[in-house]
This record gives C-alpha cells, sequence and structure tokens, in this order.
C-alpha cells in the first residue's frame, strides 16, 4: 500500500451522516469568506470545525469554489498537523512530545494511554470513534510537563497512571450518557 | 565631461574579487552566471518564480554569511564569494543528504545521461555516501498515456509544480504532507490520469531527475517493425528535425532531416512521411474555416487546434471557448486519416496491416492518439506516437549514429510539403502560415512577401495586426497556457479585438516540447526556433496552397479545401471534460442500494447556472417529504455538460437546465417505477 493512500483514506460512511447536514454550513462558510482564496486556511479550520475532519469530497468543493487548483488546497491540508484527512474520535487527545515533555516520561503516557484504548502508531482512533489519540510537537505549556489535551481541555503534569484514570472517567460519562 | 557625452557610471559588485556590472540581473545568481561562474542548482529557473529551496546555489556574501545566491538581489558594491570551503562542504552535503533517499537504479533510469543529480554529485566529487540510505519504495504512477510519475527520483526541487502552475495554469501536482514526508503529487495522491493534467510534459522537461518522464512507446513499435505482416510507415513532426542533433551532441539547431529519413529507414521503417504535409493540409482547412467565420460574421476569435494539451485544457476549463476553436484535426491526427486513406493507392500492402508511427517532439501527442475519437474500429489512426528523443535512442540501441547517415529525402507524396508546414514548429508558426493563405485570399493575389515578422518573438501572449488592402486582420499568438486567461476574460467580457489565436502549451512552441532530447541549454530555444525558420527558407514553396501534392491529394480525395468530403474526414469535435474523477460529495443519509440516486453537479458552470441553491431547496424537499431513506443525494463535480447547467441526473438520466420541479417530477416518476432488475452474475 502507499504511504501517500494511507493518510487520506476518508471513512465513507461514518463521513456522510454528517455530510448531509453539513453541506449547507460548508456554503455558508465560503460566502462569509467571501470565496477568497487568500482565506483558505480559515475556511478549512472552519470547515474541519463542522465536520470534525477534512473529507476529500469537501477539499475538492473548496477548492473549486475558490478556483484553486485542488492539488494545492490538498497540499495545505496535509501540511498542517492541525487538519486531518481521516474521521477522528469524539474525544481528541493530543499528548504533547515536545523536548521538555518527552523528558518527563510523554512516551509512557502516551503508550499506556494506546494500550488502554487498543491503540497503536498507526491506528489513531477506536473503532466505536470515541477516542483519536495523536501526539503533537509542543504546545507551548513546557512548565506544565508532561501535558495532554483532551478536546479543548489542558492537563499538566500528566503520569501514566493519571491519563488512563482520565480516559475512564470519560467512558463512565459517556456510558450514563 | 571630456566629450560632452554623459557616461552613466555602471553599478557594480564584486564575484569572487572580479568587478562585474550590475545590468538588471534579478539576483545574484544571474550575475555569476553571466561571469561564467555556473553556479549549481536544481531549483532556479529563470522563466519561473524564484523558490529558494535546493540550497545548492549558495555562497559568502560580505558582511550576511552564507546565503543562497537566487535570492540575494545585487546591489552596488555587494562583495560575494562563491568558492570558500564552508560553501563547497555545505552544497556536497546538500547533494549527499539527496543521495541517501533516492532511489539509485541509475543504469535503469531513463534520465541517466541527463540527470542533475548525477552530474552534481559527479562534479562535487562525491565518491561514497556517508548517510544510511532511508529511502521507502513509492508506486510509480503509469496511469497517464503521456508521462510517468516516479516519486522516488523526486528532489523536491518543486520545478515541476511552479512550471504547471505558473507557466500553465494548470496546478496538476503540489506539494503534500511535511518534512520527511514530503512529496509532489497530484491531488489526494490520486493517479494522474484522473487528474487535470493535460500532458504538456513541462514538468518532465524541467525535472532535474528522473522522477517526471515522458511514457516510452519504443517496444510496441519495434514490436510492429519486426511483424512481416505489417507495413510500417513514419510521419516526422517538424521540430523533430532540429532536435534529433542534439540527442547526439551536435549543437543545438543542427537541421538533419535528411539524416533523420535514413535514420527512419535504417531501423526498418518502409516508408518515411512528413507532418509537415498535413500541416500544410490543416493550414487549408483552417484557413478557409477562418475566412467562411470572417465572412459570415461567424464566431471570432478562431482558436487553433494543433496542441493536443490546449485542447484538453479549453475542454476543462473554458468550455465557452470549445465553439471557438478550429474544427480541425491535429497535423498528426490529419495524417493518420490521410495515410488510411491515400496510402493503399500508392504502397502495395499485399493484405498487410499498415501501421502508423508518429515521431514527435511533443509528450501530450501519445494522449491525443490515445482518444476513443481517433479510434476506428479497434484501429487507432496513428497507431504509435514516439517522441524525438525516443527516436534517438532506438538508433542508439542498434548502434547507428546521426552523423554518419547518408541523408535521405521523404517519400512521395505525403513527403512533400511547403514551408508554412514546416514552421509549424515554433510559437507564432500557424499563424504565419495561415496568414500566407488567408492573405493571398482576401488579397485576391500572392503577397509580395509571405516573411510575417510582427507574428514571431519570444514573449508569452503577442499580437499584431496586418493590414490587408481595406481589411484588417487582427491576431494574437499565446504560448503558455495560463495566458489564455486573459484573452478568455476579454471574449467573456465582450471586448476581444482578435480575429485568430494561436495557443502552444510549450513555451516557444513545438521544438521545445517535451519530447525534445534533455537540454540545460537556455539557448537551444532560439537556435531550434531559427534552425525552422532556416528550413523554410531553403524549401521550393512557402505557401500550403502551392505545394503540388497537396493539390493533387485533395483532387483525388476530398475535393476543395473546406468541402464536405473535407469536413468528414479533417475535422473533428471537441466535448467538456471534468477536472477531477471520481469525487462525489455525499449530502443524503445512508440507506440502501435501491433508492433513487440523484446527483447536482455543482461544479463552476453549474454554479454560475444557481446549481448550489437547487441543491439546498432539494434537501430540504428530500427532508420535508421523509424521503431520505429512499433518495441518496450527492453533489458532483462536472457532468461534462457545462453551458447546459444546472446538471442534474436522477438514476443516471440526465437532466440538464433542471428546476426544482423537473427534478422532483423525476424522483417521484423513479420512485413509482419497480427498482432496475439486479443483473445475475
Amino acid at each position: 500500500m502507499r504511504v501517500e493512500e494511507k493518510q487520506t483514506t476518508v471513512d465513507r460512511e461514518t463521513g456522510s451522516q454528517t455530510i448531509g447536514r453539513s453541506f449547507e454550513k460548508v456554503c455558508e462558510i465560503l460566502d462569509h469568506h467571501q470565496r477568497n482564496p487568500a482565506m483558505l486556511i480559515p475556511i478549512l479550520q472552519a470547515v474541519q470545525a463542522e465536520y470534525r475532519y477534512l473529507p476529500k469530497e469537501a477539499l475538492a468543493y473548496v477548492a473549486t469554489s475558490l478556483g484553486l487548483p485542488p492539488a494545492r488546497v490538498f497540499g495545505v491540508a496535509t501540511f498542517y498537523a492541525h487538519f486531518a484527512l481521516s474521521p477522528k474520535g469524539k474525544y481528541v487527545i493530543h499528548v504533547c512530545d515536545g523536548t521538555a515533555c518527552h523528558v518527563k516520561n510523554s512516551q509512557g503516557l502516551v503508550d499506556a494511554i494506546r494500550k488502554r484504548l487498543g491503540l497503536s502508531e498507526d491506528k489513531h482512533t477506536t473503532d466505536d470513534m470515541l477516542f483519536t489519540v495523536e501526539t503533537v510537537s509542543c504546545v507551548g505549556a513546557c512548565g506544565l510537563a508532561p501535558v495532554a489535551v483532551i478536546n479543548e481541555a489542558v492537563h499538566r503534569q500528566v503520569s501514566p497512571q493519571a491519563g488512563v484514570a482520565a480516559i475512564e472517567k470519560i467512558l463512565e460519562s459517556e456510558e450514563q450518557a | 565631461m571630456k566629450n560632452g557625452i554623459e557616461q552613466p557610471i555602471a553599478e557594480t559588485m564584486f564575484v569572487d574579487g572580479r568587478e562585474l556590472p550590475i545590468e538588471g540581473e534579478r539576483n545574484v545568481l544571474e550575475i555569476a552566471r553571466k561571469a561564467g561562474i555556473d553556479i549549481p542548482t536544481f531549483c532556479y529557473h529563470s522563466e519561473l518564480s524564484v523558490y529558494g529551496a535546493c540550497r545548492l546555489c549558495l555562497v559568502e556574501v560580505e558582511g550576511r554569511g552564507v546565503q543562497a545566491s537566487c535570492s540575494v538581489a545585487p546591489e552596488p558594491g555587494l562583495r560575494v564569494k562563491t568558492n570558500t570551503r564552508q560553501v563547497r562542504d555545505i552544497r556536497k552535503i546538500s547533494i549527499e543528504l539527496l543521495l541517501a533517499n533516492h532511489d539509485m537504479n541509475c543504469p535503469t533510469c531513463v534520465r541517466s545521461a541527463s540527470c542533475r543529480l548525477r552530474e552534481l554529485s559527479e562534479r562535487m566529487g562525491i565518491e561514497k555516501l556517508r548517510y544510511k540510505a532511508v529511502h521507502t519504495p513509492r508506486e510509480i504512477d503509469r496511469s497517464a498515456a503521456a508521462l510517468v510519475r516516479d516519486p522516488n527520483k523526486c528532489v523536491l526541487c518543486g520545478d515541476c509544480v511552479r512550471a504547471c502552475h505558473e507557466i500553465q495554469g494548470v496546478g496538476a501536482i503540489d506539494f503534500a504532507f511535511r518534512g520527511a514526508a514530503s512529496a509532489v503529487v497530484p491531488a489526494f495522491c490520486h493517479n494522474l490520469d484522473a487528474v487535470e493534467c493535460v500532458n504538456c510534459g513541462l514538468c518532465a522537461t524541467v525535472c532535474p531527475t528522473g522522477a517526471l518522464t515522458p511514457k516510452p512507446e519504443i517496444d510496441s513499435v519495434w514490436k510492429d517493425l519486426d511483424d512481416p505482416d505489417t507495413v510500417v510507415v513514419a510521419q516526422m513532426a517538424p521540430a523533430v528535425r532540429v532536435g534529433l542533433g542534439e540527442y547526439f551532441g551536435m549543437p543545438a539547431g543542427t537541421i538533419t532531416t535528411g539524416e533523420a529519413v535514413a535514420a527512419l529507414k535504417a531501423i526498418g521503417f518502409d516508408k518515411v512521411y512528413d507532418t509537415a504535409f498535413t500541416a500544410d493540409m490543416t493550414v487549408l482547412e483552417e484557413g478557409e474555416e477562418f475566412l467562411a467565420r470572417f465572412a459570415g460574421g461567424g464566431r471570432l476569435p478562431l482558436f487553433t487546434s494543433c496542441c493536443p494539451a490546449w485542447v484538453k485544457y479549453a475542454e476543462q476549463y473554458h468550455h465557452e471557448l470549445l465553439p471557438h476553436l478550429s474544427s480541425c484535426k491535429s497535423p498528426q491526427q490529419m495524417f493518420g486519416t490521410v495515410a488510411r486513406r491515400v496510402l493503399p493507392n500508392h504502397i502495395p500492402l499485399d493484405g498487410k496491416r499498415l501501421v502508423v508511427v508518429a515521431v514527435m517532439p511533443c509528450t501530450a501527442k501519445k494522449y491525443e492518439a490515445k482518444q476513443e475519437k481517433f479510434i476506428t474500429d479497434g484501429q487507432p489512426d496513428v497507431d504509435h506516437v514516439i517522441t524525438t528523443a525516443e527516436l534517438g535512442l532506438m538508433l542508439r540501441q542498434v548502434g547507428l549514429k546521426l552523423d554518419g547517415l547518408e541523408p535521405q529525402s521523404f517519400d512521395m507524396p505525403l513527403g512533400f510539403k511547403s514551408g508554412a508546414g514546416v514552421i509549424f514548429g515554433v510559437s507564432g508558426g500557424v499563424t504565419e502560415a495561415v496568414l500566407r493563405y488567408a492573405v493571398e485570399k482576401v488579397h485576391g493575389a500572392p503577397p509580395a512577401d509571405v516573411t510575417f515578422h510582427e507574428v514571431r518573438g519570444e514573449a508569452g501572449l503577442r499580437e499584431a495586426a496586418i493590414q490587408v488592402d481595406d481589411v484588417e486582420l487582427r491576431v494574437a499568438i499565446v504560448q503558455g497556457l495560463a495566458n489564455v486567461r486573459a484573452i478568455a476574460d476579454q471574449i467573456r467580457d465582450g471586448n476581444c479585438p482578435y480575429h485568430l489565436v494561436e495557443v502552444m502549451s510549450c513555451p516557444g512552441g513545438c521544438v521545445c516540447g517535451a519530447g525534445q532530447p534533455h537540454t540545460f541549454n537556455p539557448a537551444a530555444r532560439r537556435l531550434r526556433t531559427r534552425a525552422i525558420y532556416n528550413s523554410d527558407k531553403t524549401l521550393e514553396f512557402h505557401k500550403a496552397q502551392d505545394n503540388p501534392e497537396l493539390q493533387r491529394c485533395y483532387a483525388e480525395h476530398f475535393g476543395e479545401a473546406g468541402s464536405h468530403a473535407a469536413h468528414q474526414a479533417l475535422h473533428t469535435a471537441y466535448r467538456q471534460r471534468r477536472r477531477l474523477h471520481e469525487i462525489d460529495l455525499s449530502v443524503g443519509s445512508n440507506g440502501t442500494a435501491d433508492r433513487v440516486r440523484v446527483r447536482v453537479c455543482v461544479g463552476t458552470g453549474c454554479f454560475l447556472n444557481g446549481s448550489q441553491e437547487l441543491l439546498r431547496q432539494l434537501i430540504g424537499h428530500v427532508e420535508r417529504n421523509g424521503l431520505e431513506q429512499r433518495v441518496a443525494v450527492s453533489a458532483t463535480f462536472c457532468m461534462e455538460n457545462c453551458g447546459h447547467g444546472a446538471n442534474v441526473s436522477v438514476n443516471d438520466t440526465p437532466i440538464e437546465r433542471c428546476s426544482l420541479e423537473d427534478v422532483c417530477a423525476a424522483i417521484e416518476t423513479a420512485l413509482a417505477s419497480p427498482p432496475a432488475a439486479v443483473p445475475q452474475l
């Protein structure tokens, strides 16, 4: 399998449910930015906020609407770690692996979380689409190392045990819901 | 002032201690090269934007340290050193690092003889690799008819990306991913044949390595040459005669027409003809078409249609220009048709298969010959298309040298041409050839001079006005597809002043096509162009209408130029083409397969006709009537019917100029009818 292709596989089954409601929203986003090609990155950010990732169909639509070659839009979308080309889970866990976090055992934290969720270096999202675990290179909070960011919430000095505990807590609340 | 003449004081800077004048150069690199110092580069091309990525052109700038000379503007008094230990070391390391993840199967690489990476590696004196190779093989993309994309040989200089985007206005490939994963890929890592690539091959021309190369067809040509049950004929394009010599080390612009004919005969071709014959024919057909439109108030400007990359570009991006395109087949395809009609009367086939091989300076011609419209009952009009460089390779394979061959003449009748057909090989040539015909027709007598200097030149967009008695013919010449947009905008706004527009995708025209021998010589374009004009001068006739063999051919097979018979055989039609394949945006929920499938086009043309609003209303209609489980709505990107939007299809039945009422009615009908029987396997 080609390395490139693996990174861009789009899960149509899980993706299409949201697209139905979101198509109009994409049009609104484009209109809001006057369909200005210079606004490509804010547009992609807004589209990702809607879909939780960037389906290639949406990228093609954005490219067509902005008059940009789709290859260029694809290039921007794959350049930034912030943009995802495959669907992400409801809870996105970013474990910082910058220098400070790394020396404070961020690898142990990632390993523990992945083990708990049955994930690996190649598999980032759980089959039930609840969790996505990724490493990032510095979130700019080195004094709090090691840091994990779950959706928008920053967790400080997270030991492997604390990381797993945070996941148990989310699972519990999901079961109750 | 001694003589009363004020001498402007030349501004100067210093390169390696030598004082050099600053004469409008864009950067220090250009100044150094002008002074004969060949600073190495991968990513610097004088016709592309400055990118500064390859880090090979580093120099030491006094007071500023090591800088990329392509990105340092010349300043008076600036002192740079191009040859210091530090600079040499950094350049060497850059090459070593590129080699560390390069697919180094050089003996089996088509570019091994003209590879800049190999050349620079040798120049830098690299004898062994100090870094561990971390090369992970990636799949080679052989999907396109014209080009092969081998990402394993890419050095990420970005020349192809900028050429495709800046010169051709296409942008079929671009950088994607980041850091060690960086790659140059088509959109979504699709194959090249599924995206908007027009096959012009400019990417292969600028590629310093073998990452993008013309797709070879040599093997199938050898196979037909070896087959005793074939008669194999060649047609040779004008630009080949001024390019082939370079493949054998001759100076750029050497004319080797006779040697090339002899070479084709020597490797087994039964007959060798000249594509310039059918270029002459194109002049007559296109000239008649032009004059008819000009006199009869037809659609103007008329665009030329010889360049298949331009035709595909128009089909993809400018559907509104398709009625402006000349309906003439290109000279290559006209030759295919004419050969199959005419040659059986001239060469005894004795039941053998006639094989037509085109030798072209072009990659897009490979794609053109394989289009369905040029294949009759499984038999392509032109069987194989090889490039100038492929012909050179075939000769070398059998140990023939071009300059050791006794020149021969083309075979008759399809080998006879006027100079008009030959100048098709340069930008401005088709225009000039058509003018040599049209001016005579308008004036009613041969013009005193057949040379139209006003259409010659090197600018990407040139215009000229030719006064014939009381008529003014206004023409424009475009090279580089990105330059088409200005004219398309004028046409849209109704203020286009031109009557005739020539478009060639390659800067310089066919003589600089991607099929020509690879060269890093920036003077090659001018020398090849001059050779084509010289070739015209040496011929007996300079106007297509004076070609006696062409006149005979018309009389025997096609009647008058522009006649019904000529139209049937020598003209073609164009279609709208989608740019991206296999991309539909599903806007409905999941469901079963027997639902009604509705696709609404949201491509540019249909968008302008309100398809987005239609789609919104349709989604609302489906939801209001609780049809989500029975009707699957998706947005698609082009149904190749752009002038008639909004385009909608309901269970693959197309509806053009579709309104909400139309699509709702069609859905209702589809829901009422029983589901189509599932074919049994």
